[in-house]
């Protein structure tokens, strides 16, 4: 360190400081994807342990029950139909992350497979490109309401009409990639010692798509995560018996007066969840893409 | 400019096309027969097929698809089934407290936004920066209608200073008519505005950086005049794009927010379009939406090339 120092001119001297920063920041950039990753593993676990966490039935109605506060035996009081709050967000993580893991995975596949094709071939290029356009052209909440309206409320609807609004932005980001690669030597050497299209867009291209895909899928199962809530908070979503943050907000915004502690524990989940996927994404885009590391 | 403008208009008629196109779509992915979803399982044949007849869609599939654009072409939406009313009334009837929200949205995201994007970049590294970005992140997390939600229990529940929720249209009185607004318009505004402090400050950055800032200070420029006149001038443009986007997406969220304050709004409209299963009205107010956030990006686009000549020449 002390023979590198020497050798600096004045201006890099005072550059150092700069340097310390960063690292500094790379630090707290790795605590948000270690903290984003907790609370995400943390939702996963309670989604599958859902059954032995949750004290009470989440579909079971107790009329006589209804609207009670915090007590011992319902933690976070119930709701309208007497139903116990605690039970029901504990059982709501497993639709928000089944929706979330249905929209990534869903998206991931067609959305790469759309951008690898209109990257690599030039004649499918601009039909592609304008229909993701068109979808563009939609306030994503209103594609996905419009969808819904259409085909009825049912889960995996839900899972359809959020992939269709997420797919354009996936498919533009690996399209720019592909762009940007084909015109590099090293496909041009693939072409020319013969390789197929399918070679090169299978072993050159879509690796090269890896990490701003990593990065993208982080962001759109945050957005599916808040998307399916919002279906369900308008009622557009789920079907009404399945337990959703969404639909359980929905629900508290009738009673809030009488019953505000209906909607803590599930707007509470619901933020939590999105703030942890937010803080994973950030942190997962300042290590993959090191043009953004200096900010 | 006026060819980079014509240019641009011709270009928004394929997008408008395909906009056109996907609406018309969305009744042949209803499954089964569209009018019998929406007349139920009770309904008698006749009336089943009335409601086909009504809807055209017994026509042959591409005489349909040219009968709804001349349609939409002359600006007719077509019949509410439940509402009794053409839709374009029934939207026309409803456009004031979607258009008022989404003003006093834009007003509240921008009147928080950018002052602290300014003050977090001028200030960089201090705790005022890292509390004012920490407050930033997290309000882009909370999900509008929960923070609506509680808007409301603090507001209009414990403090009482606003009603909970509803309407009254502007020609009860500005006052009157703003006091049920102002909660609506800060749950649109605030999530946005996070997003925009942090693009602001972002671009301070970018700009801070530069030379002529460096310039500028050297001459003993006050902090205050280089960060103002100096480095907000020229980060100006991106973040004016910036405004332009959140405008354009506050349009999606005041459907929600119309839902949390139950306001009388085109966003509720739709909902209970989607409820009563009334296609006409679902199709006629996703169009809408759907154009008018279309035109607001082609004004952002012209705004942007009219502010930065770079753009029209590229």
């Amino acid at each position: 360190m002390t023979e590198r120092a020497a050798t600096l001119t004045l201006p890099q001297l005072i550059e150092q400081p700069a340097t310390h920063r960063s690292w500094l920041a790379t630090l707290g950039r790795r605590k948000n994807i270690t903290l984003g990753g907790i609370v995400l593993v943390a939702m996963i676990a309670i989604a599958l342990l859902a059954p032995l966490i949750a004290t009470h039935d989440p579909l079971k109605l107790v009329v006589q029950d209804r609207l009670q506060s915090p007590n011992s035996a319902h933690l976070f009081g119930t709701d309208t139909q007497g139903r116990d709050v605690f039970s029901r967000v504990v059982y709501g993580a497993r639709l928000s992350l089944g929706v979330g893991f249905g929209v990534s995975l869903s998206v991931l596949m067609v959305g790469t497979l759309i951008g690898l094709l209109a990257g690599y071939f030039r004649r499918l290029d601009t039909p592609i490109m304008r229909v993701m356009d068109g979808m563009m052209a939609f306030p994503g909440i209103i594609l996905a309401i419009a969808i819904m309206a259409a085909r009825g409320p049912k889960v995996e609807n839900v899972i359809l009409a959020l992939s269709i609004v997420s797919t354009p932005r996936l498919a533009r980001v690996v399209r720019s990639v592909v762009l940007s690669l084909r015109e590099t030597q090293f496909i041009e050497a693939a072409h020319s010692v013969g390789c197929t299209a399918q070679k090169i867009i299978r072993s050159h291209l879509l690796p090269n798509c890896v990490s701003p895909l990593i990065v993208q899928i982080s962001f759109i199962f945050a957005e599916a995560v808040i998307g399916e809530a919002s279906l369900s908070f308008l009622g557009a979503g789920a079907p009404p018996e399945v337990p959703s943050w969404g639909s359980m907000l929905n629900d508290s915004r009738v009673v809030l007066r009488q019953a505000p502690w209906t909607m803590i524990l599930p707007g509470v989940a619901l933020t939590l969840s999105v703030f942890a996927l937010n803080l994973l994404g950030d942190g997962l885009r300042d290590l993959l893409d090191p043009r953004l590391r200096r900010r | 400019m006026l060819r980079y403008t014509l240019r641009r208009l011709l270009l928004t008629i394929p997008v408008m096309l395909l906009v056109a196109t996907a609406v018309f779509l969305l009744l042949r992915i209803v499954p089964g027969d569209p009018a019998g979803v929406i007349l139920g399982s009770d309904a008698t044949e006749e009336r089943r097929l009335e409601l086909r007849r009504q809807l055209g869609l017994e026509d042959p599939l591409p005489l349909q698809y040219v009968n709804w654009l001349s349609r939409i072409a002359r600006g007719d939406l077509g019949q509410s089934i439940f509402l009794n009313q053409p839709v374009t009334s029934a939207l026309l009837e409803r456009v004031q407290p979607t258009l008022l929200l989404t003003l006093l949205a834009s007003f509240v995201s921008i009147a928080i936004g950018l002052p602290t994007g300014i003050i977090a970049a001028r200030w960089r590294g201090s705790w005022l920066d890292i509390a004012l970005m920490g407050v930033a992140i997290m309000g882009a997390s909370i999900p509008t209608f929960w923070m609506g939600l509680n808007l409301i229990l603090i507001f209009a529940v414990f403090l009482g200073w606003f009603p909970v929720a509803g309407y009254e249209p502007l020609e009860k009185g500005l006052w009157e008519s703003l006091r049920y607004m102002i909660l609506p318009a800060f749950t649109l505004g605030l999530a946005s505005s996070a997003l925009l402090a942090r693009i602001t400050r972002s671009m301070m950055l970018d700009v801070l950086g530069q030379d002529y800032v460096r310039t500028a200070r050297a001459k003993g420029l006050a902090e205050r005049w280089v960060v103002l006149r100096h480095a907000l001038k020229n980060a100006f443009i991106p973040i004016l794009t910036t405004i332009g986007i959140i405008i354009a997406s506050l349009l999606g969220g005041a459907v929600i927010t119309e839902q949390i304050f139950n306001l009388p709004g085109i966003g509720r409209l739709l909902i209970l379009a989607i409820g009563r299963r009334d296609f006409p009205v679902v199709q006629g107010t996703v169009l809408v939406i759907a154009a008018v956030y279309v035109l607001i990006n082609l004004l952002i686009d012209l705004l942007y090339s009219f502010l930065d000549p770079r753009i029209r020449h590229a």
